[in-house]
Formats: C-alpha cells, structure tokens, sequence
C-alpha cells in the first residue's frame, strides 16, 4: 500500500508543479478582451448544447467567445405563462404576502430586527452605565466585535484606533466609549450606497457571489421595488447551472410582473444574459437583473466564466450600472476572502448583506466596508418581497453592538 | 478547508519545538497564537477560549522547565486537546428493523440542503445499495420541489411531494415509501431562521411526524461565529444526530465545524466537497484532526487509492522508478490513476508532509489537458526516451498538442528533475516527505527564475 501512496504522491507533485507552471504561463498570454462588436452566441435555444454535466466533469472551463451562426430566438417567458405546476408552490409564500397591506412601508431596521433583538440582545449591555473604563470593559467589547464576525484583525484595529482617541479626547465613561465606536463604526461604513441607473442604456445590475448567499431571491424582491419605482424590469435567468434555478426566478417575475428571459440548463450564461438585454433594449424596458450561478471563489473556471458574463453583460446597448455582491450574514472571516477575489473579477460596485434578521450580526460587512471600500447597498430582513431594504449604518451598528 | 489553519499552528509548533527551555512567556505567546488561528478560522469565541484554558489547565501539570524537550510537550497537548474537539466516530448507518430508516434535513437558509438531500440519496443508493425516496417538504422556496426533482432524476432516486403543508407531505411521503417499499427516507425541509419560532416549531412537527432515525443539521463551512447560535437553536428543537458540513471546498477555514461538535456534541458526520452529486463523504472527524496538524489523512488517500488505483501497476512504476526507468509513459498511465481519485487539490490536501507552497496551491484540474496533450503528441520511442526530442520533434509536439515549444520544454525539464528525485523517494521506505519537501522547494525556485524570465 504504501508504494501505492508513493507512486502517487510522486505523480502528484510532477503534475501540480508542471500544471502551476502551465497555467501561470498560460495566463499571461490569454486575451481578456474579447474583439469588439463581434456578435456573442444566442444559443438560448440551441438544440446542440448538451446540459450541463452535472454528474460528469467539473463545469466547462470559460470558452472563447465564438460567434454562433445560428441565431435562435430568445426563449422569453412572459410572466402569464407559467406552468401551473410550477406556479402552485408559491401558495404557502403567497398567503403571506397577501396578508400584507396594499402599500408598504419600507421597514427599517429596527422594526425588523425588533424580534431578535429581543432574544439575543446586543452583546454590550453590560459594558454601559459603569463607572470607568478597564481592562474588562476593552474584553467586553473585543468580545462583542469578535462575536459579531467582523474579525480578529478588523476589531484590533478598531480598538487601537479606539485607544488612542480615549487619550486624546479624555473619554472616562464606558457610555461615552461605545458611542465613540459606534462613531467610528458609522464612519468606516461610510460610501456611495446609490444603486444607479443610467438613462439612454439598458441598465443591467449583476448579481454575484457563492452558493447558497440569496442571489435570486434578492433579485426577485429588488425586481418588485424597481417595478414600485416605475421601472420596467428584464430578469435574466443566468444561473444556468443550479437546477430549477431558472424557474425559481420566473416565479419571482411573475409574482412581482416583470419578465424573464432564460436559457437551457447548462447552458451559456453569459448568452442568456446577453439575450436578456437584447430582449429589454426591444421592449423599452430599462433594468436587467441578471442572475448568475453561485460559485466559490477559488474555482478559477467559474470566475473566468463570471469574468466573461460581465463583459457580455456591457456589450451595446447594455450597460453594467451595478456589480452586487450577495453576501449572507452569517459568513464569518471567508467573507473578506470572498469579497476580494469577486472584487478583484468583476469590479464589485455594492454589497448586498442578506439573511441579517437571523442571530448573525454581519459583522464581516464591516470588514469588507472597511478593508475594501465596498459600500454595503442593501440589506435582506426577511422572506417577503418588502424585506429587502436600503442600509443604514447607524442601525447596522446598533444591531451589530447595542443591546437597546 | 483547513489549510490556513494546518499553516498557523505549523508556525506555532515549529517555533516552540526549537526551544531547550520554556518560559511562561514562552507559552502565553504560543496560546495567544493558537487563539487567534482559531478565531480567525471562525471558532466560536466561547469554544476557544475554553479549548486555550484547558491546554493552559493541562500544562500547568507538566514541570516544562525540567522537561528536556517542552516544546513537544505543549505540542503534544494541543494535540490531544484539539483531537477532544474534533474527535468522535465516524457514522455508521444503522438502518431501521422496519423500513424505511427516517432522515430529517434541516438548516437555514442556502445552507445546501435540497442540494444535500439529492446528494445523500445518491450516496444511499451508490455506496449502500440502498433504494431511498425524497420527499419535498420545502414549500416556501420557489422551485425548491422541482430543484430536487432534478436532482432526484440524476441520482436516480424517486421524490415525493405535493402543494399541502409540509407535515402533510411528510406523512404522505412516508406513507409512499412503506408502499413503494423504499428503505430509505429524505426529508428536505425548508430553510429557517433559528429565531423563527413558528418555523421551528413546524419543522418539529415534521419530525414528530415521521419520527426520523437521524436528524443532521446543514451547515455552511463558511458560517461565523453564529454557526454556534444556530446549532444550539435547532438541537434544542429537533434533536440532532450530526452535522453535514456543505461547501467545503471553498477556502473557508471551517471554524464552525469545531465549535458546532464542541457545544452540541454531535459529530459531523457528512462533508460535502464540490458541486458533483458524488462529491459528498462520510466525514472522518479523527481524520481531519490529524489533517489539521498538518500530519495528512493517509487513511482516506490509502481508501481512495484502493479504490481506484490498479496495485499492480502502481508496484510496477514503483520498481521502475527505483530503478530509474520511470518514462513519460508510466508517468501517464499513473496520471490517469491519480485523475480517477477525485480533485487534485483535494489529494494533496491528504497528503503528509507536502510543503506548504504545495498544500496551498491553486490547483485548476483543467490544467492538467495541457500536459497530457503534450505526452500524448509525442511518439511512442519518445515518451521512452525523452532525449531524442530535438528542435523539430519539440515543435511537432507542440503543435499536435496545442501548446508552444516553451511548455513542452517545461514539461520535459520537471520529469527530468523528478526522475532523480522519484529514484531517491522510491529507494526510501518510509514515506519521504522531506526529500519530496525539497524536491519541490527546489523546483519551485526554479519555476519562479523561469517565470520572471519570461517577464511575469
């Protein structure tokens, strides 16, 4: 058995080193750009494209754009059309939203977070109302900050910056000091948290990030808001790899009235999400929110692949208004991990913090706000459509350390 | 997933081991260290400062400045300690006298459960021969049903579900596999907040109703410090008998598969390692214990290689190698065995004694094509005698292959170093991690030369 082991281990380590080689040098000759105003492949309905191998091979490597003859016609589902099948499941979800008013109310942080709060207080309650600042009451809120995820490296920062502002500006009481944070906090959160929309283009919002985070559910509840704000909305069904992940997203359209475009599983996303855009440039509409598969940011393929969807996703007349990155609050440290490689990418414009009305703090947000730059733009409260609201960092930090 | 981790405490130990004497310095340092390794890698605060106090408590009963060598003493206890958390069986299923044997998923949101369930399903019928049914008790997510219903044709597993409530699928869906005769049931439930007490309290009554042999908990390895919160939650619900651990292949650091055994006291007892439906394992928690001490998981590699590697080939290449006749095309023929065995990357994560430049290196399957284009364009007599290939045959494999000179000249100069290398590791009896720990640093200086001569 162990000359097994050694045969392997000797094979595997020509084959990781030669490969390392092969690929670094490989990559610096590879064209990132694709040749301008050559036509991308609308193979939506193309009969030859196998399905994705999900039991067989790791998922295609990105390929080069290769202009398709064939131009099929973009399978577009209009929302009325939905297979009653597929339409009933929806029932158990749609008595609660009809159990909502008419109009809503955006809610805001603290009505949401109201029920949570009350079972898993901020971590800080203790801290407040002493009478001076030692060395328990530096634990206390390190432990606070740690516990809410934002990091080792992150709270030790803060807390050195912290430090030195005690000094400087002679704060006795711990009342003072957290307030003092939760300034600090507020403003490392500080940025640009508009979603925007250019006027004359196709806008298209991409949404991106790992498995699992909430990507089509955000687009099904930020498609009912920009349909309340007027817009008309294009879904673009680009995970093409999750099964029934499309029909996920068509239900969402339908239930808010906004279209959607999708392709054949395993098929190409970036085709779809081109289509999509096509498809919204025909019928006026000025928003696409194109979906894409989750994927871990370590497998290179998927990131090339997701490299790809966003230059297609900008060729005339689309234009990538916003790069969302979806991130679940309950991410620990990964999150920063994550964040850079997607950043590094595709260009992320705004974060996305979802699944924040659990126990999770989303304290890696911070982190990712502090460390990268990366605005937080929206945050998901809850299940309904109306729970997806915009960030407001004096909250967040309320919620992330307060206990009231 | 552990890598980062293996890193740290690597450093830790390496510097304690070279110490005659310790200081109570000496340890605090080596304690904060290993603190903040841990709650980098998302352990939950509370279980790592018990797991500090009671490598500290067990020190404390250690004379270390009598002992000749202290520092393996301190290694040594974090050893044991860190075994303690992670520690526990491996799940062996037992299936119920009367079938079918009842699981119950549950988990929050985008944990992975739907894609979990069809997971486990193709793993009871593949490994265990088992015929299972899925059930599709999540009626909130849209398209969650048809989700596993394609994952249930792919593993070829039947799935159960209707648009009534989940308690009533449940039941229906036991009902089905008593009449079916299936001897294994999948319950998939929604995704829940554990703070949802009307949520949780449904999914209790799903289990109450069909009263599940096992119940495991899906959780992210990307999870924080709330992975914690959430485990407690739904084991104060439901009653867990294990964790199944999902996305592990990421670079997550996998904190919370620690602090969730350590506060439940359940195992995990399923990881889930790539997107493939039979990317999914019984998880070894011993195993990984060593794996996090950087000692490798040669158990699972000598499993692994049992089960796809033909021995009798591999004691051929290995006389060969010994005898320093290992050509490209035994090189080949192993390539082959070795692709058989899963993920590169996840090999080498098994693997004892590798460096770490090696253990953490990016590894793309897919840029493996390249060299065995390359081997494969050459001819027979060359892939014997690799000395033969001169300009023109370098630039027919080359073309044939759809590589350039430059690669297969990359490829030929790292069979050529490792030819000696392989002679010496195979002349070894043990397992020679550190010549092949050289070998590669070696070659990794070389790769780097190269590679700014090339501009990089």
């Amino acid at each position: 058995m162990l000359t097994l082991i050694i045969v392997l281990i000797v094979v595997a380590v020509v084959l990781l080193s030669t490969a390392t080689f092969l690929v670094t040098g490989r990559r610096r000759g590879r064209r990132l750009e694709a040749p301008p105003g050559r036509p991308p492949a609308p193979p939506v309905t193309r009969p030859t494209q196998p399905p994705r191998p999900t039991e067989a091979g790791p998922r295609a490597p990105p390929q080069p754009e290769i202009a398709e003859p064939a131009v099929a016609e973009p399978a577009v589902t209009e929302p009325a059309v939905a297979e009653p099948e597929v339409a009933e499941p929806e029932a158990a979800e749609l008595e609660v939203l009809e159990g909502e008013p008419e109009v809503l109310e955006r809610p805001r942080f603290r009505d949401r977070l109201g029920k949570a709060r009350n079972l898993f207080s901020g971590y800080l309650t203790s801290v407040r109302g002493r009478e001076k600042i030692d060395a328990t009451t530096w634990d206390e809120l390190e432990e606070a900050l740690i516990l809410a995820d934002v990091g080792v490296d992150a709270t030790a920062k803060m807390l050195d910056d912290l430090r030195s502002r005690v000094r400087k500006e002679g704060l006795t009481t711990p009342d003072a000091l957290v307030d003092a944070l939760k300034g600090d906090m507020v403003s490392l959160l500080e940025g640009d948290r508009e979603l925007h929309l250019q006027s004359g283009v196709t806008n298209v919002w991409l949404f991106v990030g790992v498995n699992g985070v909430g990507k089509t559910t955000t687009i099904g509840k930020l498609g009912q808001r920009a349909r309340r704000d007027g817009h008309s909305v294009v879904m673009a069904a680009g995970d093409t790899f999750r099964a029934a992940a499309a029909d996920q997203l068509a239900m969402w359209a339908e239930r808010v009235d906004a279209e959607v475009v999708r392709g054949n599983e395993g098929g190409d996303p970036g085709a779809v999400i081109f289509d999509a855009v096509q498809h919204a440039a025909a019928k006026k509409a000025d928003l696409v929110l194109a979906d894409t598969a989750g994927r871990l940011h370590t497998k290179v393929n998927l990131m090339e692949e997701l490299k790809k969807v966003r230059r297609v996703a900008g060729r005339e007349p689309g234009h990538v208004s916003e790069v969302l990155l979806v991130i679940d609050a309950t991410t620990g440290q990964n999150g920063l991990v994550q964040a850079k490689q997607f950043a590094d990418a595709v260009e992320v414009t705004g974060v996305v913090l979802t699944k924040l009305d659990g126990t999770a703090k989303g304290g890696i947000a911070l982190a990712i706000a502090s460390e990268l730059g990366i605005p937080i733009k929206l945050v998901g409260l809850g299940e309904g459509a109306e729970d997806l609201v915009d960030f407001d960092a004096v909250e967040f930090v309320d919620a992330l350390i307060d206990a009231d | 997933m552990f890598e980062s981790l293996t890193d740290r405490f690597d450093t830790v130990f390496t510097r304690l081991r070279g110490r005659g004497r310790l200081t109570e310095a000496d340890v605090d340092e080596a304690l904060r260290e290993i603190r903040l390794a841990l709650l980098q890698a998302d352990v939950n605060l509370k279980v790592v400062r018990d797991f500090v106090a009671r490598v500290r408590d067990a020190l404390v009963g250690i004379d270390l400045s009598t002992s000749l060598t202290p520092g393996q003493q301190v290694v040594k206890v974090v050893h044991d300690e860190l075994r303690q958390i992670l520690g526990g069986e491996t799940l062996k299923v037992t299936y119920a006298s009367r079938p079918p044997t009842v699981i119950l998923l549950a988990g929050l949101q985008g944990a992975g459960k739907t894609t979990t369930a069809g997971k486990l399903a193709a793993w009871f019928k593949k490994r265990e021969g088992r015929n299972p049914l899925l059930v599709g008790a999540d009626l909130q997510r849209p398209a969650a049903v048809e989700q596993l219903k394609v994952l249930g044709a792919q593993a070829g597993v039947p799935v159960f579900s209707e648009q009534s409530d989940p308690v009533t699928v449940a039941k229906k869906g036991l009902a089905e596999a008593i009449r079916l005769g299936r001897d294994v049931l999948i319950v998939d439930t929604a995704g829940r907040l554990s703070i949802d007490a009307e949520l949780m309290d449904e999914v209790r009554r799903v289990s109450e109703t069909v009263e599940p042999h096992y119940t495991f908990l899906v959780i992210d390895a990307m999870t924080g410090q709330d992975a914690v919160a959430t485990a407690e939650a739904f084991h104060r619900t439901l009653e867990l008998d294990g964790v199944i651990l999902t996305k592990i292949d990421g670079d997550a650091r996998g904190g919370a598969a620690l602090s969730v055994k350590e506060v439940v006291g359940r195992p995990i007892v399923f990881a889930s390692t790539g997107e493939k439906q039979d990317e999914f394992e019984l998880f070894h928690p011993d195993r990984m214990a060593d794996r996090i001490l950087g000692m490798g998981d040669v158990l699972t590699l000598i499993e692994k290689a049992e089960a796809h590697v033909d021995a009798a080939g591999a004691e051929e290449a290995m006389a060969r190698m010994q005898e320093g006749r290992f050509s490209l095309e035994d090189f080949l023929d192993q390539m082959q065995q070795v692709k058989k065995m899963g993920s590169l990357s996840g090999l080498v994560g098994m693997m004892p004694g590798l460096p770490k430049e090696l253990r953490n290196a990016e590894i793309d399957d897919n840029a493996l094509g390249p060299i065995e284009a390359i081997i494969r364009s050459m001819t027979p007599q060359e892939r014997r005698d690799p000395s033969i290939i001169n300009g023109s045959r370098r630039l027919r494999i080359a073309k044939g292959s759809g590589t350039t000179t430059t690669d297969v000249n990359a490829l030929l100069d790292r069979f050529k170093q490792m030819q000696v290398y392989m002679r010496q590791m195979a002349g070894m009896s043990g397992l020679g991690g550190r010549v092949a720990r050289s070998a590669v640093r070696r070659n990794n200086k070389k790769a780097a030369k190269k590679s700014k001569k090339r501009g990089r």
